[in-house]
């Protein structure tokens, strides 16, 4: 025990590696494997053709079996490695299986139709990513049945952009008003807001869902955006933000005649920027990735979102393997650029509000 | 004339809030500048009311009402059914004895209690070993971090098909696997030779632990990167003079850990278990959409008993819903305040 913990907190010695660094080397490599192998193995057969989906193809990268127009014009016809007796290889067109042998061609030489036993031939493989995985469900030529991709996309870039907006503006403005003004009932009704952390959504799923249907909201996106854009935790960093701007600034500008909403527009807002700019990368990280309360709302497959139509499609029985995967890859191709972008701010946010 | 992109978005800044800026305006003509703090706290209050205290309150009333009706007054009251079916079991420790249920219920409390009881401490273990690692002078820290912390950005839908792509049956983990044992078996002798590998359904098996060993593993996996960065920046947080006065004194390393690091880590180290355990305890999308609480009921969690009841099926229970969720807010609330109680007397020292 003593060793693991020495080498837990041993800091770096000078010179050589001691043994603890390369222990901390090792532990990083395997998490590492375990971290990044699974999305990149996503990645990798997401351009997989639909055949080697099925048969489950480990290799890593896409390979595709070669084929030829039929000289007489039926299937396409599979290429094939045939190695002959002597050792030497030629490539093969296969026509039609007979008992254990083959009929194939070499290629070129449609006419000369011979037999060869099955076991000479090997598949004429080529690396072939099959960007069509992507292309078909989005650009629509021969769109899946069950598969809406523009619209789910559209319908999910809508719901993070105007919940992302609304979130901003209604918590800017709860934030301006808890650290700015002093009135009766300011103190209960911040330590209330923060309250309502303490509510877990899960719990109130039923009766959400009832106000929501009684609103009308059920089937639309604003159910889905309008009970998310009032976070406690929202309101909590901006006001703690804010409460850093100082007063004077606030009070010159009331000497010059500005407006109480000019002030909030015009200089809180401004200042308050690398508070919202975290609150908005959360808030788009949140509502893009959201699956329980539009899962509840939204049971039309026009208005899904992403996340929602994924999980459906997933949930059917289905050979579309090749698109799920693709789909997939679109789907976490927004955030994964937000990551890449932001990486400091959000893992500088997170780690110092706490919040996910 | 060529329109730069940023003073296009500072007109459209300014003209948007000038265009709310007359009502407003004439709003505090009307009610005096320092009672315009109401105003701006009036959409957020209106949002909380509306979306999360008054669900509260009615949730309790619903709790008491039985039917299949969206519609309040539609809803007949039945006292207390709704707790006594979902109570009312010769055992509550064999869920097959209560009703149907009371059944769905307490084996979603089970499965919950399981999985938050296993889940929480591995997930501490590996999360404060990481942010020990990461701590250390190593290269290339920021890249660590985003490794880790990436699947935390990842949708659970997302994360869902990831390993479901990977646990198949025919999947990679598989092939993996077989193709490991043949080649140990080709390079090894006659006698430390292992049977050949049959291929497991790791999510499907019903009769092994497997299903519920990758639910814990894909959760931990997804949201391990998040108490990692709260830890790690609990740990930079510890001033460095104490470790060089130790050091100065010739403390060992692992007492260094025990006196320096761990106390000081106390406070980030609950709220990462406060934090962890109400997330466990309300356990769903990932689980959902990898299982589907299958096979059979093996990981059916909680919130999946109170969603199903009431969104799933031809009979919508709200009332049994409703219940359930009464049921787990105080299971939540007990937690809430054991874990305080703990906090306070740790503090006390």
């Amino acid at each position: 025990m003593g060793d693991v913990i020495r080498f837990l907190t041993r800091t770096r010695g000078r010179g050589r590696l001691h043994w603890s660094d390369w222990l901390t080397y090792a532990y990083l490599i395997l998490s590492l494997l375990v971290v990044v192998l699974p999305i990149m193995w996503m990645f990798l057969s997401s351009v997989k053709s639909p055949a080697a989906l099925v048969e489950n193809d480990p290799r890593i990268l896409p390979y595709t079996q070669l084929s030829v127009p039929s000289p007489t014009g039926g299937r396409d016809q599979n290429v094939f490695v045939h190695t002959r007796a002597d050792g030497t290889t030629v490539d093969v067109a296969f026509v039609n299986p007979r008992g254990i042998n083959a009929r194939v061609y070499e290629l070129g030489k449609p006419d000369t139709v011979f037999e060869v036993p099955r076991t000479s031939l090997a598949r004429k493989e080529v690396v072939d990513p099959r960007w069509e995985n992507y292309t078909e469900p989005t650009l629509g030529s021969t769109q899946s049945r069950t598969f809406n991709f523009l619209r789910y996309f559209w319908n999910s870039t809508f719901v993070t952009v105007m919940a992302t907006l609304l979130t901003l503006i209604v918590n800017a403005m709860a934030g301006f008003a808890l650290s700015k003004y002093k009135f009766r009932g300011r103190d209960a009704m911040a330590l209330t807001i923060v309250a309502t952390l303490l509510i877990p959504p899960t719990v109130i799923l039923v009766p959400l869902f009832m106000t929501v249907s009684s609103l009308g909201m059920l089937n639309s996106l604003w159910g889905v955006i309008i009970p998310t854009i009032a976070t406690p935790t929202g309101v909590f960093l901006l006001r703690q933000y804010m409460l850093t701007i100082p007063d004077e600034l606030l009070e010159a500008a009331r000497m010059d005649a500005a407006s109480e909403w000019k002030i909030f527009w015009r200089i809180i807002l401004p200042l308050a920027l690398p508070a919202l700019s975290v609150l908005a990368i959360l808030s788009v990280m949140w509502r893009w990735n959201d699956f329980m309360w539009p899962l509840i709302v939204l049971t039309q497959s026009e208005v899904f979102t992403l996340q929602l139509g994924l999980s459906t499609f997933k949930g059917e029985l289905n050979d579309n393997m090749h698109y799920l995967l693709a789909m997939t890859v679109l789907t976490l191709l927004p955030v994964t650029l937000v990551f890449v972008f932001l990486q400091k701010h959000i893992t500088s946010g997170i780690a110092n509000t706490g919040l996910k | 004339m060529q329109v730069r992109p940023q003073a296009a978005f500072e007109w459209l800044w300014k003209s948007a809030g000038d265009v709310l800026d007359g009502p407003m305006r004439a709003i505090q003509s009307h009610i005096g500048a320092h009672r315009m703090a109401y105003v701006f706290l009036l959409p957020n209050l209106l949002v909380f009311g509306l979306f999360s205290f008054w669900p509260m309150l009615l949730n309790f009333y619903i709790a008491f009402t039985g039917g299949q009706s969206v519609i309040l007054a539609d809803r007949p009251l039945v006292g207390l059914d709704n707790f006594r079916e979902l109570l009312a079991c010769p055992s509550y420790l064999d869920p097959r004895t209560c009703g149907v249920a009371g059944y769905s219920f307490w084996t979603g409390l089970w499965n919950t209690l399981f999985f938050a009881l296993v889940q929480v401490p591995l997930m501490i273990v590996v999360a404060l070993a990481t942010a020990l690692i990461l701590n250390r002078d190593i290269r290339a820290r920021g890249f660590w971090r985003a490794v880790y912390f990436y699947p935390v950005m990842l949708s659970p839908v997302v994360v869902a098909v990831i390993w479901d792509w990977i646990l198949k049956r025919r999947g990679i983990l598989n092939a993996t696997l077989e193709k490991a044992v043949e080649t140990w078996n080709a390079i090894t002798p006659t006698f430390l030779m292992m049977a050949d590998y049959r291929a497991i359904n790791w999510l499907i098996d019903a009769r092994s632990g497997w299903p519920m060993f990758w639910v814990i593993f894909v959760y931990t996996w997804a949201h391990l990167g998040f108490y990692m960065l709260i830890l790690l920046a609990g740990l930079q947080a510890i001033p460095r003079d104490l470790y060089e006065a130790a050091q100065m004194d010739g403390t060992s390393k692992s007492r260094q850990f025990w006196r320096i690091t761990l106390p000081l880590l106390m406070p980030t180290m609950i709220v990462v278990l406060v934090l962890s355990l109400i997330r466990a305890f309300q356990v769903f999308d990932e689980v959902y959409v990898l299982t589907g609480g299958g096979p059979g009921q093996a990981t059916k969690m909680m919130i999946q008993h109170i969603y199903e009841s009431a969104f799933i099926g031809d009979a919508k229970r709200y009332g049994i819903a409703a219940a359930s969720s009464v049921l787990v807010a105080l299971l939540l609330m007990v937690l809430t305040f054991l874990q305080l109680a703990v906090t306070r007397k740790k503090a006390g020292n």
